[in-house]
C-alpha cells in the first residue's frame, strides 16, 4: 500500500491524534511511545511512520536512539482553518487538471 | 514544495483570493470551466444550465451520500473568452448568501496557466462560515483535538 499521504487523514486516526498529543510535550522514542498504547508495537509503528511521511512528526538520532518531535510550523499549518479550504480547492484543482490534459491527449 | 493552490484571506475582511497555475495552456484551462461535462466531471456536480455569455446563468446539482439533492445557481455578468468570468454563487437553501466572484485566467506560457479567484461575500463572517464548511465533511473533530496540541505548544512556547 503506497498512497499519498494526506496529513487530513492522518489525523482523522485518533491513535494518531493521541501520539501527536503524547509527543507535543517533550521527544520520545517508538517504545516510548508504544508503552503508553495497548495496541501492538507493529501498528504504533505503522502510525509513527505515517505522521512522518505527512510531517507531522520529525525523527532525530540521539546515539543509537531514534527520537520523535512534534513538527510544529507543520501542526499550525494544519490548524490553520485555511488550510481544509485550500485542500478542497487544490483537489477540485489538481482533478480539473488531470481531465484536461487526458482531454488533450485525446486530441 | 511551492504550492500550487493559494488561499489569501485576511483577517476580518469579506473578500479572499484563490490563486492556482496549471501545467495546461490557457485555452483548455478555460475550456474546463465552460464545457458542462468537462464541468460535471471535475467539480462532482451535475450542470442544469450553463449560459456561458452576459445574462446568462447557471445551474448546478449535487447528490450527497444520503441521496439529497443540494442545488447551486449564479448569473453571470461578464463573459470574455480566455478572460475573465464574473459571476454571483449562491448554495440554495443555506443562510451563506450571495456571493460574488471575479474569475481571471491568463496565460504564463505555451504550456501553463494561472486562474486567480476573487471572491467577495456578504460580510466578513460569512466568509469564514463558508471557509470552514470543508470540516462539515468528518474532520471538525479531529480538528479541534489537533487545535488542543498547537495550544500545548503554544504554551511551550511562551514557557520559554
Amino acid at each position: 500500500m503506497n498512497l499519498r499521504r494526506d496529513v487530513f487523514q492522518a489525523i482523522a486516526d485518533p491513535t494518531r491524534r493521541a501520539i501527536l498529543l503524547l509527543v507535543a510535550t517533550q521527544a520520545m522514542t517508538a517504545g516510548a511511545i508504544a508503552a503508553n498504547f495497548d495496541t501492538a508495537r507493529p501498528t504504533v509503528s505503522k502510525h509513527l511512520q505515517i505522521l512522518t511521511e505527512c510531517e507531522l512528526l520529525k525523527q532525530e538520532q540521539n546515539g543509537r536512539e531514534m527520537y520523535y518531535h512534534i513538527n510544529a510550523l507543520k501542526m499550525k499549518e494544519v490548524a490553520d482553518f485555511i488550510e481544509p479550504f485550500r485542500q478542497m480547492w487544490d483537489d477540485r484543482f489538481n482533478k480539473l487538471e488531470a481531465i484536461m490534459k487526458n482531454y488533450q491527449s485525446k486530441q | 514544495m511551492e504550492q500550487k493552490t493559494k488561499v489569501h484571506a485576511e483577517n476580518g475582511k469579506q473578500e479572499l483570493l484563490i490563486t492556482r497555475e496549471f501545467d495546461l495552456p490557457l485555452g483548455l484551462l478555460f475550456k474546463a470551466y465552460i464545457e458542462p461535462d468537462i464541468v460535471e466531471q471535475w467539480m462532482g456536480t451535475k450542470v442544469l444550465k450553463l449560459e456561458n455569455k452576459k445574462h446568462g446563468g447557471y445551474q448546478f446539482e449535487t447528490t450527497d451520500p444520503r441521496g439529497n439533492k443540494h442545488g447551486f445557481n449564479g448569473t453571470i455578468h461578464e463573459f470574455v473568452p480566455n478572460q475573465k468570468i464574473t459571476r454571483t454563487f449562491e448554495m440554495e437553501n443555506t443562510p451563506f448568501g450571495v456571493q460574488l466572484e471575479f474569475l481571471e485566467f491568463e496565460s504564463l506560457t505555451d504550456d501553463t496557466s494561472k486562474l486567480t479567484m476573487h471572491i467577495v461575500y456578504k460580510s466578513a463572517a460569512l466568509r469564514d462560515q463558508v471557509m470552514q464548511l470543508p470540516f462539515a465533511k468528518g474532520i471538525n473533530m479531529a480538528h479541534n483535538r489537533l487545535q488542543d496540541v498547537v495550544n500545548i505548544l503554544t504554551y511551550h512556547d511562551k514557557a520559554q
